[in-house]
């Protein structure tokens, strides 16, 4: 499978970064082709996804490394979907337990628990897994024609 | 992201211009909850006519306001979302939990 490199980052767990990274998703969406309401989606889900790390992963170190990388990866095999925009989050936190990965209910009026729900709404691919002492994040969004206007 | 707050009658209306993610949602959080819980504002506004997103941090500082508010019998009001705002708050289910108006005029009437 092709995947063309498209940004590599590597920040610090600062949530002040937040704001950096952001900016740059924004434009980096907007130049791969996704609708306005597209390039917010993805934005979001890369953001709350880094939020989640430095929260919990790193528990609020401000000082630990987080990687992220962006690819083009190819539309899916018989869907009418375009192209795929792929980001890879890597940060070296402990073990997460996958159990902990599901979200909160939206039935209930409480802050907190929301992020999560955020990245599986936003996103058409979601995975995680361990790997090399490190967290792996794996998200893809496919544009939803060849070509968005 | 600034905060600051203006007093109109029995009514405090916080002005937030900037993005409203985890480096800066506790300063909100304190903010919102000095003034409901301590200062017993009778109706607390927020103005986010100048904020251009809101992360699920600042959705929680949010829900945290409007928790103490019902606590406190008092009101508590936004304005002015943005469609990132908007759509979070969509995504979230929380957006007819919240009284949302479309400008100050309307919020403080």
């Amino acid at each position: 499978m092709s995947r063309d490199l498209l940004l590599k980052v590597e920040l610090r767990s600062d949530p002040s970064m937040l704001c950096v990274v952001r900016g740059a998703m924004e434009r980096l969406t907007e130049t791969f082709g996704f609708s306005p309401a597209d390039c917010r989606s993805v934005t979001r889900a890369v953001d709350e996804a880094i939020t989640n790390i430095m929260r919990h992963s790193y528990g609020g170190q401000l000082d630990r490394p987080i990687e992220l990388l962006c690819h083009r990866v190819p539309k899916r095999p018989g869907n009418a979907g375009g192209e795929g925009f792929e980001v890879v989050l890597t940060d070296r936190g402990p073990e997460v337990d996958p159990a902990k990965l599901r979200g909160r209910r939206l039935d209930e009026i409480k802050p907190g628990g929301l992020g999560l729900h955020f990245i599986r709404q936003s996103m058409d691919v979601v995975e995680f897994k361990r790997e090399q002492g490190t967290n792996q994040l794996r998200l893809i969004k496919y544009l939803q024609s060849e070509k968005q206007d | 992201m600034q905060i600051s707050a203006r007093r109109i009658d029995t009514t405090t209306i916080f002005d937030i211009t900037g993005d409203i993610d985890l480096a800066n949602s506790p300063e909100i959080r304190k903010a919102l909850l000095k003034e409901i819980k301590e200062s017993k504002t009778p109706r607390v506004v927020m103005n986010l006519v100048k904020v251009r997103y809101i992360d699920s941090s600042g959705v929680a500082s949010l829900v945290e306001g409007l928790k103490a508010s019902r606590d406190a019998g008092t009101r508590f009001i936004l304005f002015g979302l943005s469609p990132a705002a908007r759509e979070v708050l969509q995504l979230s289910r929380l957006l007819k939990i919240f009284e949302v108006h479309d400008t100050e005029e309307q919020a403080l009437a």
